[in-house]
């Protein structure tokens, strides 16, 4: 009864503190900045938030790419090095038994692209492209998958508008799909 | 054909009683009388501290992580826990499953930051001391890739679990609430995803919906009582309990909040189911209720026909395992398993079965219940549902066959 009624002071003494200290913050951690958060907020959602200042055209994304992402990818982004994913192609296949899933076939967001070659591409050296850079290369693999004409110069405004061939193939978790996945009787 | 589970039990019963009947057994002991006193108890063992970091003994070399195949490089690339050599549910740190997209950076812990910002009221900068600081909590949960299995969608060739199932892990997690660090922080109304994202060279990002993000939710940076191994994301990750693996993002930099989600390349063209009919399902998170046989495995298996004890792991990514059936002629019976304590939410559960090996072929599975209502499907109606290619997600029921001479095969290669 003793420590019980012990434990319900001091339950209430710390209830008490952590009111005093502002509802219940613990005042932990140093406040961010906004410079200081410029210098990690690299991300880019489809309606073109985060996309940087910047542009690129097909034929510098093309001169990037050869140098850049050629070896991995392949010359065209059609035939990649054993284990590296196809870029171009595929169109029509992802109701067949082989699906090929490219950027052009699968991606259903090009402002992915940027995002995505910006922070983790070129492999061997992430983060080393301007954005110019990423916006060339960016346009160059929309380009050789027929998204973009040859003469495109890309920028934020223009990427955000890009419409991709697979935009309507993604829809929600349909589970539970198969025939047996829900218990119906006898199921402790 | 069918046995009962009452008679298995009696026959296990009655094996038991007999004492040692193994062959090999008796066989190993022939001559030994009386049985001679072994040599290490006439000398002085190993000091301590010899290592200062204990190891296993040298007689389980072999209890190590595999890869499954070589792939086109060794960073982006991943590894799989010998399932076949684990008792219990907790996975050794050392035998945790990797997947990298870009290897395991060496971060030190005082110099590593967790940024959260975006949609909050007081953008944070927290150091691991702050974090250490925070109220904890440690919890059991398994961790799944949910590419685990992924090669029985099409006819694997794979008769080892560690290959079939490897990508599958369970510890003890001690971390943060990440609702304690987001009520620091104070979300703004709209908020309804967060961004999560690594210190690795992939900057790996996943957008957790804001409703997992103050459930269960863990910042976390220990695993079995001491800090996180690199390789699991030292100093501090995310762990999403019952998520499919890739969310809980590793070597964790910064959290952003936000209105919707990302869709970065690892929701959209990664970690997306597609269907025969060519659509893919998109944001499917919760790995569903599984169960695996461990025992027997193809590196050890039944010899002579006698009592063995058929055992395995089963987890749901929704709820607490209820109930685990396992059968021996491919799923025409199925007697319950027993389920060892504790049996905890998202987290591997032992199952255990008495059996008394006649010497005929088998083949055996194993189908889980979870407390939410979800069961175990096969593999036809999966792939009926689902097609072929959604690489993801694989939750079906394994059937692994035994041969006269108790070799063991996937019963779908």
């Amino acid at each position: 009864m003793r420590a019980l009624s012990a434990s319900a002071a001091l339950a209430l003494f710390f209830f008490a503190g952590s009111a005093v200290a502002q509802q219940a913050r613990l005042g932990l951690g140093t406040p961010a900045t906004p410079e200081q958060i410029r210098g990690w907020d690299i991300d880019v959602r489809p309606d073109g938030a985060g996309l940087p200042p910047g542009k690129g055209s097909v034929e510098q994304g093309e001169k990037i790419y050869a140098e850049q992402c050629a070896a991995c990818h392949g010359e065209k982004g059609q035939d990649p090095a054993k284990g590296f994913d196809r870029l171009v192609g595929g169109k029509g296949t992802l109701a067949t038994p082989k699906p090929v899933q490219t950027v052009g076939s699968y991606w259903p967001h090009a402002t992915t692209l940027f995002d995505y070659v910006h922070r983790a591409m070129p492999f061997p050296a992430p983060q080393t492209l301007t954005a110019d850079e990423v916006y060339s290369v960016v346009a160059y693999v929309l380009y050789l998958n027929d998204i973009v004409p040859r003469d495109t110069v890309m920028t934020a405004q223009d990427l955000m508008k890009v419409k991709m061939p697979n935009a309507e193939g993604f829809i929600p978790d349909g589970r539970p799909d198969a025939e047996n996945m829900k218990c119906k009787t006898d199921c402790k | 054909m069918s046995v009962s589970r009452r008679q298995i039990l009696a026959s296990g019963a009655a094996l038991a009683i007999g004492g040692l009947s193994s062959t090999t057994s008796v066989e190993a002991q022939a001559g030994n009388v009386p049985l001679d006193v072994p040599g290490s108890m006439h000398e002085q063992g190993r000091p301590v501290l010899s290592p200062a970091y204990g190891l296993p003994s040298k007689f389980e070399k072999d209890v190590v992580r595999r890869i499954r195949e070589p792939r086109a490089t060794d960073t982006e690339a991943f590894s799989v826990t010998p399932l076949q050599n684990l008792h219990g549910i907790i996975t050794p740190n050392g035998l945790v499953f990797e997947r990298h997209h870009a290897g395991v950076p060496e971060i030190a812990p005082d110099q590593h930051r967790l940024l959260i910002h975006g949609l909050v009221e007081r953008p944070l900068i927290l150091t691991m001391d702050d974090l250490l600081r925070f109220p904890a909590v440690t919890r059991i949960h398994f961790l799944e890739c949910s590419g685990n299995s992924s090669t029985e969608w099409k006819k694997s060739g794979y008769h080892s679990v560690q290959r079939t199932h490897g990508l599958l892990s369970c510890c003890e997690w001690t971390g943060v609430p990440l609702s304690t660090i987001l009520g620091e922080v104070g979300l703004k109304p709209d908020a309804k995803w967060v961004l999560a994202e690594g210190a690795d060279a992939a900057a790996m990002t996943r957008s957790v919906p804001i409703e997992k993000a103050l459930d269960d939710a863990l910042i976390v940076y220990a695993q079995n009582g001491e800090m996180l191994r690199p390789e699991q994301g030292y100093p501090v990750r995310l762990f999403l309990p019952g998520f499919e693996g890739n969310m809980s993002v590793k070597w964790l930099r910064r959290l952003k909040v936000g209105d919707r989600p990302w869709h970065t390349r690892e929701e959209t063209s990664r970690y997306t189911n597609l269907l025969a009919n060519g659509k893919a399902y998109q944001f499917a998170f919760e790995m569903d209720v599984k169960s695996v046989v461990t025992f027997p495995n193809a590196d050890r298996s039944f010899k002579a026909p006698g009592f063995y004890e058929i055992s395995g792991i089963a987890w749901s990514g929704r709820g607490h395992v209820t109930r685990v059936d396992v059968s021996v002629d491919g799923g025409a019976t199925w007697h319950r398993a027993s389920l060892q304590e504790p049996v905890l939410d998202k987290c591997l559960t032992r199952f255990r079965l008495p059996f008394n090996w006649q010497g005929q072929p088998l083949e055996i599975q194993s189908r889980a219940y979870d407390d939410k209502g979800w069961m175990q499907p096969t593999r036809s109606s999966l792939i009926a549902a689902r097609g072929i290619n959604p690489r993801y997600h694989f939750n079906a029921i394994q059937g692994w066959k035994v041969a006269v001479d108790g070799g063991l095969t996937n019963a779908s290669a």
